[in-house]
């Protein structure tokens, strides 16, 4: 991870530095190298986020001259009563991701891990709902969730004597609905990561486990998952960051609705920004994105730190 | 991070089940018993809606409606497929996706490649400056972009023309990964030194380092880089939506929602399947590559 090492190339001089002396060093195409990315980050990464905070400050519509506003758009977003239901919605997705998609991965990868024929197989169905672009699994999905008696998942349940769940349409099934869409289409990754974990956990802790004559059980338990215990810290904070951005399930099952109920955070700057014709209120976007990123930019540090300690171990 | 100190043995496991208790028929059976629950879970909720859409793709709109779970009660429908890729013109937005696709993943291999070539091997002094600006990138949300890169496509600064509806406002930004940047650096860092510095003694110019010795020897991460980078564009629906507003410019994934409220079922779920296939296709090609990157996702994705 080290950034710049105390390694030189020592094979330069650098004795009296002119431009004449740099070019011919190969400053001039170390930088023809640099270029494209420098463009490409420059234009399309740090300038936003510089202009992200100033936005922020500022009532820009695109047609008139932007004015500046100080800390208005913040207080304008936090007196939005739709913020509370949407940092609602958005805590009970992420929660309720957890719930289904943190421990079955974590299981299926350690029976996986076991296979001893063709594993290959496992892991190739486990990650085939990760291929399928989010827009094709979502509308997949919501023909599944068709509400009448004859709708896919309806049909299936009705067999077993359950249903018809009116799904997307009912307020309290609405946000269940988009997790459990959200896990299948999601949970793939996890596990792939949680096998290339399991595979550099080294094999003589099992050995001596096995010598002191640990049943299956204590070994997963006091092995398995102490020697995971940092990648899933490392799983737990991604999902979290990823669920609390979560927006194509809301927009393109519910569009927010029934009554708000699946309105998240994303949704809301998306309405800001985008989701008026007369013109987005840009500024109560770019200020609810800054909120979002700073509370996200604490998970990332506590991600970091995660990471840090798992690649020096 | 890859540290595989196994003794070579018969069969690859995790090594939690050592030999001596696959011995003992309880444990036998017990795993053997679960791992194929899990064998059949996985085939029913991760292959079967898949399984289902290939199934109601050829199903006539009706039978689908009426008696979803029923196998072709009235015959095939293959005229849905023929519909969705004519009718519908799912044929212009599948090549519009792969157009999309190829551009983006042009501008990230060459801003990849290049920009981690000249972190890792040529060095200059400020290097460790544009790293920490790279990281920086890694912990921004991709929301926090969204409303000034949607501003600057459609006023650019210093050039008086709107990218609008241009496939140059996906391909460039696509670009901007520390990801993958950081990923071929890494890379790099780890290959062995005395190759460049033999070349270099040669007389071999960093053009030539780069084109003949780096880029040949990088195959591994390219393949990478390269199947996440058509993934990601293949997935994209946001931000092609925002700034792509004409429908003949337009990909699959940002048609599709227009395609369902304008077109039959059956013609739709038809529309759907097309989109999946060219991912399945390439997933079940390029299963390593896919699997490599996923587990490295862990690594640094942030």
């Amino acid at each position: 991870m080290s950034v710049s090492g105390p390694r030189r190339a020592g094979t330069r001089h650098r004795a009296r530095r002119t431009p004449l002396t740099w070019v011919r060093g190969g400053g001039l195409t170390t930088v023809l190298f640099l270029l494209p990315m420098l463009f490409v980050f420059a234009a399309f990464s740090w300038y936003p986020i510089v202009r992200t905070v100033l936005m922020s400050l500022q009532h820009t519509n695109l047609v008139q001259a932007p004015t500046w506003v100080g800390l208005q758009n913040f207080r304008e977003v936090l007196q939005d009563p739709l913020l509370p239901i949407a940092v609602k919605n958005t805590l009970e997705f992420a929660l309720l991701a957890l719930i289904f998609g943190y421990p079955i991965p974590l299981a299926a990868a350690v029976l996986m891990s076991e296979v001893r024929k063709r594993g290959g197989i496992y892991s190739a169905l486990a990650y085939l709902p990760v291929v399928i672009p989010p827009v094709v699994a979502v509308l997949l999905w919501k023909t599944f969730y068709d509400a009448s008696s004859t709708g896919v998942f309806n049909s299936v349940l009705a067999r077993i004597g359950l249903g018809p769940y009116p799904w997307l349409q009912s307020p309290h099934m609405a946000m269940p609905s988009l997790v459990l869409e959200s896990t299948w289409a999601n949970a793939g990754a996890t596990v792939i990561i949680y096998l290339a974990a399991l595979t550099a956990v080294n094999p003589e802790l099992y050995e001596a486990a096995a010598v002191d004559g640990a049943s299956l059980w204590r070994k997963v338990w006091h092995i398995t998952l102490p020697q995971l215990r940092t990648i899933l810290l490392v799983t737990l904070i991604l999902q979290i960051i990823a669920t609390a951005q979560v927006f194509l399930e809301p927009y393109l099952f519910t569009s927010g609705g029934p009554n708000n109920s699946t309105l998240t955070v994303l949704l809301l700057i998306y309405n800001y920004a985008f989701g008026n014709s007369l013109g987005g209120d840009y500024g109560k976007a770019t200020a609810l994105s800054l909120m979002l990123a700073v509370v996200l930019a604490l998970f990332s540090l506590a991600y970091l730190r995660a990471t840090r300690s798992w690649s020096t171990k | 991070m890859r540290r595989r100190r196994r003794t070579p043995t018969a069969v690859r496991t995790g090594g939690l089940v050592t030999t001596a208790d696959w011995r003992r028929p309880g444990v036998r059976f017990g795993l053997g018993s679960t791992q194929a629950l899990l064998l059949i879970a996985l085939v029913v909720f991760g292959l079967g809606p898949l399984l289902w859409l290939a199934k109601s793709a050829i199903t006539p709109t009706n039978d689908t409606i009426s008696h979803p779970m029923a196998f072709f009660p009235h015959g095939f429908a293959w005229s849905n497929l023929t519909q969705a890729w004519t009718n519908v013109d799912v044929g212009r937005y599948f090549w519009n996706t792969i157009v999309i696709a190829i551009g983006s993943w042009l501008v990230q291999i060459v801003v990849a490649t290049t920009g981690g070539f000249a972190l890792s091997v040529l060095r200059p002094r400020y290097g460790g400056v544009i790293m920490g600006f790279l990281y920086v990138t890694l912990f921004v949300p991709v929301v926090v972009l969204l409303v000034p890169l949607y501003i600057e496509i459609v006023h650019p600064p210093l050039i008086h023309h709107t990218f609008i509806d241009s496939y140059w406002a996906i391909w460039l930004p696509a670009g901007a990964s520390a990801f993958n940047v950081v990923l071929v650096k890494r890379f790099f860092d780890n290959l062995p030194r005395e190759v460049f510095e033999a070349a270099r003694i040669d007389g071999a110019s960093p053009f030539r380092l780069f084109w003949s010795v780096a880029l040949p020897m990088s195959k591994p991460i390219l393949g990478v880089v390269s199947v996440f980078a058509v993934l990601a564009s293949w997935k994209d629906f946001l931000w092609p939506l925002l700034v792509l507003t004409n429908p003949d410019k337009q990909p699959l994934s940002v048609r599709l929602p227009t395609i369902q409220s304008q077109t039959e079922l059956g013609v739709f779920l038809a529309a759907l399947f097309i989109a999946c296939i060219v991912p399945i296709v390439a997933f079940l090609v390029f299963q390593r590559s896919f699997l490599r990157g996923s587990g490295l996702g862990g690594a640094i994705k942030g």
